[in-house]
């Protein structure tokens, strides 16, 4: 990634290299989606190396949930190539469930946990195992299946919300379980946005600590954040978008101290 | 997923065994006070009110299925009226042709409403109804198939909310309008009726009224504890998952339509079932069945029993059909359709729970004990988020 | 149509009497005094010698001589009303209020002279009265009777008109007359034997070109013994004028289509409003149309009681009735009901299902089970032909309404203070209501909107469809069905899913018959959904994903 460390902006297609793509965990190159007339994302270019930690920042507008809804296969873009596991899986040809069960688990911007099930019964559903609907009649809980649940359940710190309705737990809580249950899924690559809104200080931090746990054990992590406390606690490499396509990239100081990123936030 | 080592989950809670017990001891007490009391007694029970009760059994288990569908995953099906006159109908043609030469144009093979359209010779898809174990087969088949098909059109296709229901209701009317129709050779208007035995018992006898409700009384019983182990499983916390959150799901990479599509051919077929068993105690099939008036009205027994409840669901059957039953027998039958419109906006105004979703709301109430409580009452919250038309 | 054969040389005679029979009562004085009346004295001195050969001549004779007084005196002899003085061999004519007249000079006579008698017929006289009949006509004063008897005498082919048509084609003045009859003439031409071949093709040439079901008929029936070349022109007029006619069809069913496309259109149109911009699933529509159609019985039974002077203005009244009537009741359900479900789609569903059966047993209870009978005004009946097309006021006048109505009603979104508040609402119901629009407001009129719109249609439809209380029920389907393939909250996906729906369905029922040919439909449609499940028109973008 040597070309994100000269911080120059509006990456040149073909500076990603051949190397890039079979290397990286995800490859996007010239992403363009289009709503009735309005370039949601505009040739967006950026690579996602295995076991790397990225965040996104950027305006509102920017184009941050539309790059999700196309990673995740919810949105087909007009244009552009969407490659991942170093270029061996065309992201764009699969749908929803298809790329979840590739490995690419996303966490949604408004907490969206299973309100009417418990919440071992939300990690549960989200285990990583059998998804066919025949099969899951018959199904029983293995006991690996168990101490999986009772490890993600540490990890959270849920434990003592096991048999609580996923709908009566708080905001912050919720956000977690959502967590929670992407680490069941164990993905290769996660998919988080906004976790940290409407939380305390002390579960913002929280969170960022659960997220470097995350990502040590050799998870790939994009978070999309606007706080920027929380982005600093990360302390990982900082991508920001504006009109749906990459304006600067770098450490957060960099990017910050980047003319144009100013430009951009300050609406200078 | 080999050994069980988690314990089992209740598979019936506490109402389930009352509900079951309900049946099954219907099942038992009708027959023996129909049998072994006095027609004098007071508490003898006459065969037309052993037909009447059977009845209501088969409407409980239609109900039961529609629940199953719209209480679990939220699929408000406006055309489950179809499959039921499917299952019906493949019973139908089965008593149709235990009719033999005794029609009263007396031929030997071909039903009176053939002879009287001038037809030679039997339909191709009337071969084989004459055996009782294909009807049987066809009663599961030909809802089972149309629900299957039609399922995953519209599943597959991401139809959801009222879109699916404008569908299934557009469903059974295109059907209602196909079996109208004499050249379809399922008699037409009149429908199939005049049937003689079934299985070789007079049909009109009293016994196989007996025997007929005894066996709904066990279907439903069946019904209930097939669709309890469903939603109770792994499958059946999908199809909730699906209910509330269905891209989540997906994101969770379930594939949200195959859950539905099975779903929808397990309530078709049980309302197949229903609708089979109904036919040889009703003594007639016809288009009237698929009107999708009917297949409201089975949407509002749900609804006062308690969407998401089962029990509810076969209660509100068992509870509306005796109200009309007793309402457009007397003096008031011209009030019925203002008693039953006017329990549309009721129930859905002041009873969102039904009456069994508003009974567990209140014995939890009393007795706050989740771990014990909250597996039974599986009904889905009060506003589900509803896809909101764009503008 | 007049059926071809037997029964119509029937009907063409009668209509010849007919056109005889008014000529008759115009002829005697008012024509009579255009003078220069050609002399029929000699024919009239036949008619007074009893013989019936004599009569016969006189008859042929009358035919063509192309006196004002001669239908009259036909006219006259075939009604038994003819009668002579053997004394002053005098003819008179009995006139239908009793009095005389002189045939000759179409004077009144005072008084009979004595020894009257009656010009007798038979049946050879009877022959040769109709055939007279049939040449007068040709020459009536009045050109609408004229074109009438020659498309009768085309219909009928009789090759002994064919010197009268001559006759009438060389005095001919009026245009669209002397082509009928030159396309009558042709016809009896193209079957006549021993006609030289080039004036049978040329004749060919003449009825081809008509290009109608009667000129088809008449091209068939070129004798088998015809030449090649005359056989080969009609078959090449034959095919020229059935391709014009499968054009002709196609555009027939297009007009039925769009007229049942009309219908739905009214029938969806408020349910465009209560479905695609509130999202609230009005199952009541259906009998909001209902009501629509009991207010103009009501308002109909009102004028015939009160003052029939009126009736044909009953329409016009009803419409702003029906409008404020069941928009009332719209609001009425809209703040009693529908406001404590909004958010909940499948809920209101139900319950304005309730609704509908509370109504439709309200009307059964005070109007009746039964069909109730709503007059159409004088100008919503007859048709006319526009080419080989035949339109009806009434469909005509329905689909005017139904653009009027859509018209007006995209006005009122687009343009009003009470659209744009509801546009506002319907986007963003907190910003709105942080501006000060009342939103409580705004859901009750859109609701009564779309409630006054169904009512209006209701009027319109009580001109087409049995005003019974299940009225409402089948068009529930259909209108759900329109705006859900034409895209939920688009006014314009509505009117052309209504559109396409209608002419659609009126394709598809010459191949399949009328109840397949709406299975049909219906299974297109479900199709169509899984196809584009927000239907044609749907917005497409993030929010509406979300």
């Amino acid at each position: 990634m040597s070309a994100a460390d000269t911080l120059e902006p509006d990456v040149p297609v073909e500076a990603i290299a051949k190397k890039d793509l079979t290397e990286a965990l995800l490859y996007l190159d010239g992403v363009t989606v289009t709503f009735d007339g309005f370039r949601a994302l505009n040739s967006l270019s950026f690579t996602v190396d295995p076991g790397e930690m990225r965040a996104v920042i950027g305006p509102n507008g920017a184009g941050k949930t539309t790059m999700m809804d196309v990673i995740t296969g919810k949105t087909r873009p007009d244009k552009g190539d969407v490659f991942f596991a170093g270029g061996t899986t065309d992201l764009t040809k699969l749908d929803e469930t298809q790329i979840a069960t590739l490995g690419i688990g996303r966490k949604f911007q408004k907490p969206t946990v299973f309100e009417m099930h418990t919440v071992i019964d939300n990690l549960r559903l989200a285990l990583k195992g059998q998804r066919g609907a025949l099969a899951n009649i018959f199904r029983r809980e293995t006991a690996a299946e168990r101490e999986k649940i009772d490890e993600i359940f540490e990890t959270i710190k849920l434990s003592g919300h096991r048999d609580r309705l996923g709908g009566a737990l708080s905001h912050g809580q919720k956000q977690w379980l959502e967590i929670g249950m992407l680490l069941a899924q164990d993905p290769k690559l996660l998919l988080v946005d906004e976790p940290v809104a409407g939380m305390t200080d002390a579960e913002t931090a929280q969170t960022a600590e659960l997220l470097r746990e995350i990502n040590a054990n050799g998870h790939s992590v994009v978070v999309v954040e606007h706080d920027m406390t929380f982005v600093r606690d990360l302390g990982v490499r900082v991508m920001c978008l504006h009109e749906g396509s990459v304006l600067a990239e770098g450490t957060l100081d960099q990017v910050s101290a980047n003319e144009r990123v100013i430009e951009v936030y300050l609406g200078r | 997923m080999s050994n069980a080592l988690t314990p089992q989950p209740v598979l019936l809670g506490r109402s389930g065994l009352v509900f079951l017990a309900v049946v099954l001891g219907a099942a038992v007490l009708v027959p023996a006070l129909n049998l072994l009391t006095s027609p004098d007694s007071a508490l003898h029970v006459p065969t037309y009110v052993v037909s009447l009760l059977g009845k209501y059994l088969t409407y409980a288990l239609l109900a039961l299925s529609v629940d199953l569908i719209w209480g679990y995953v939220g699929i408000l099906s406006l055309g489950h009226g179809a499959f039921f006159a499917l299952g019906g109908y493949a019973m139908g043609m089965y008593l149709m042709r235990q009719i033999g030469p005794r029609g009263v144009y007396g031929d030997p093979v071909l039903p009176d409403f053939m002879v009287f359209l001038n037809w030679k010779e039997l339909p191709w898809f009337w071969h084989g109804f004459d055996l009782f174990p294909f009807a049987a087969l066809m009663v599961l088949l030909a809802p089972g198939i149309l629900a299957l098909v039609f399922g995953w059109f519209a599943f597959r296709s991401r139809v959801t909310g009222v879109y699916l229901s404008i569908i299934t209701q557009a469903m059974t009317f295109a059907l209602l309008l196909a079996f109208f129709r004499n050249d379809m050779g399922f008699g037409g208007n009149n429908g199939l009726t005049d049937f003689k035995d079934i299985l070789g018992f007079n049909i009109q006898a009293d016994g196989t009224r007996l025997v007929l409700f005894v066996l709904s009384a066990l279907a439903l019983a069946l019904g209930y504890v097939l669709c309890r182990f469903l939603v109770r499983s792994h499958f059946g916390k999908v199809l909730i998952a699906i209910r509330d959150a269905e891209t989540r799901v997906r994101f969770t990479g379930y594939r949200a339509e195959n859950y539905k599509v099975v779903a929808f051919v397990v309530s078709a077929m049980l309302a197949g079932i229903a609708g089979a068993l109904y036919v040889p105690q009703v003594g007639i099939i016809n288009p009237g069945e698929f009107s999708p008036a009917n297949s409201i009205e089975i949407i509002v027994w749900v609804a006062v029993g308690g969407r998401g409840t089962l029990v509810g669901a076969a209660l509100g059957a068992v509870l509306v059909n005796y109200a009309k039953t007793y309402f457009t027998s007397g003096l008031l039958a011209p009030y019925w359709l203002f008693m039953l419109g006017g329990l549309f906006v009721a129930v859905t105004l002041f009873l969102p729970k039904g009456i069994v979703g508003t009974f567990y709301d209140w014995r939890r109430a009393r007795a706050p004990a989740p771990e014990d409580l909250a597996p039974d009452d599986l009904a889905p919250p009060d506003k589900l988020p509803e896809p909101k038309p764009a503008e | 149509m007049i059926s071809r054969g037997l029964p119509s040389r029937l009907g063409c005679v009668l209509l010849l009497a007919l056109g005889l029979l008014a000529g008759a009562f115009l002829s005697p004085g008012a024509v009579m005094a255009q003078g220069a009346a050609p002399d029929i004295s000699a024919p009239l001195a036949q008619l007074t010698t009893d013989k019936y050969d004599d009569t016969e001549s006189a008859l042929g004779a009358l035919a063509v001589s192309g006196s004002p007084a001669a239908a009259g005196i036909v006219a006259a002899l075939a009604d038994g009303r003819l009668s002579y003085s053997p004394a002053t061999k005098q003819v008179l004519i009995k006139t239908p209020q009793g009095g005389l007249v002189d045939a000759a000079t179409g004077q009144p006579v005072a008084e009979a002279p004595p020894g009257v008698k009656a010009v007798r017929v038979n049946n050879r006289i009877r022959r040769a009265i109709e055939a007279a009949s049939g040449t007068l006509a040709l020459v009536n004063p009045d050109p609408a009777k004229r074109l009438e008897a020659a498309s009768a005498v085309m219909r009928a082919r009789d090759e002994a008109a064919l010197p009268a048509l001559d006759a009438a084609l060389a005095k001919e003045t009026d245009a669209k007359v002397k082509t009928a009859l030159t396309l009558a003439r042709a016809s009896i031409v193209i079957g006549k034997a021993g006609v030289p071949e080039a004036e049978r093709i040329a004749a060919i040439e003449t009825v081809g070109a008509q290009g109608n079901q009667d000129a088809l008929a008449v091209l068939r029936s070129v004798p088998a013994d015809a030449s090649p070349a005359v056989k080969a022109a009609a078959q090449g007029a034959i095919a020229g004028i059935e391709r014009s006619l499968a054009i002709w069809s196609v555009g027939q069913n297009i007009w039925y289509g769009v007229s049942l496309g009309s219908v739905l259109l009214l029938a969806a149109i408020g349910l465009a409003i209560t479905f695609g911009v509130m999202g609230v699933i009005n199952m009541a529509h259906g009998e909001m149309v209902m009501l629509g159609a009991y207010v103009t019985f009501v308002v109909q039974e009102l004028i015939r009681t009160y003052n029939p002077a009126l009736f044909d203005l009953s329409l016009l009244i009803a419409i702003p009735v029906a409008f404020l009537f069941t928009g009332l009741i719209g609001v009425l359900i809209e703040r009693t009901v529908i406001r404590f479900l909004y958010g909940r789609a499948l809920e209101t569903l139900l319950a304005t299902w309730g609704i509908s059966l509370i109504l439709q047993q309200a009307i059964r209870t005070a109007f009746g089970p039964t069909n109730r009978e709503v007059g159409a005004p004088s100008w919503m009946s007859g048709a006319f032909e526009l080419g080989q097309l035949s339109i009806t006021y009434g469909r005509l006048w329905i689909i005017v309404f139904a653009m009027l109505v859509f018209v007006a009603l995209l006005a009122t979104l687009r343009l009003t203070r009470i659209g744009l508040e509801m546009r506002a609402v319907t986007q963003n119901r907190r910003m709105a209501a942080s501006m000060g629009i009342r939103t409580n407001w705004v859901d009750a009129m859109t609701f009564g909107l779309g409630s006054g719109i169904a009512g209006i249609a209701g009027v319109a439809l009580s001109q087409i469809d049995n005003v019974s209380p299940n009225l409402g029920q089948s068009y529930i389907i259909d209108s759900f069905l329109v705006v859900v393939f034409g895209g939920v909250g688009n006014l314009w996906g509505t009117l052309v899913g209504a559109m396409s729906l209608g002419i659609a369905n009126k394709m598809l029922e010459p191949y399949a018959g009328a109840v397949l040919g709406k299975i049909a439909l219906l299974v297109i449609v479900i199709l169509f959904i899984q196809k584009r499940p927000r239907g044609l028109f749907a917005l497409k973008g993030r929010a509406i994903e979300s």
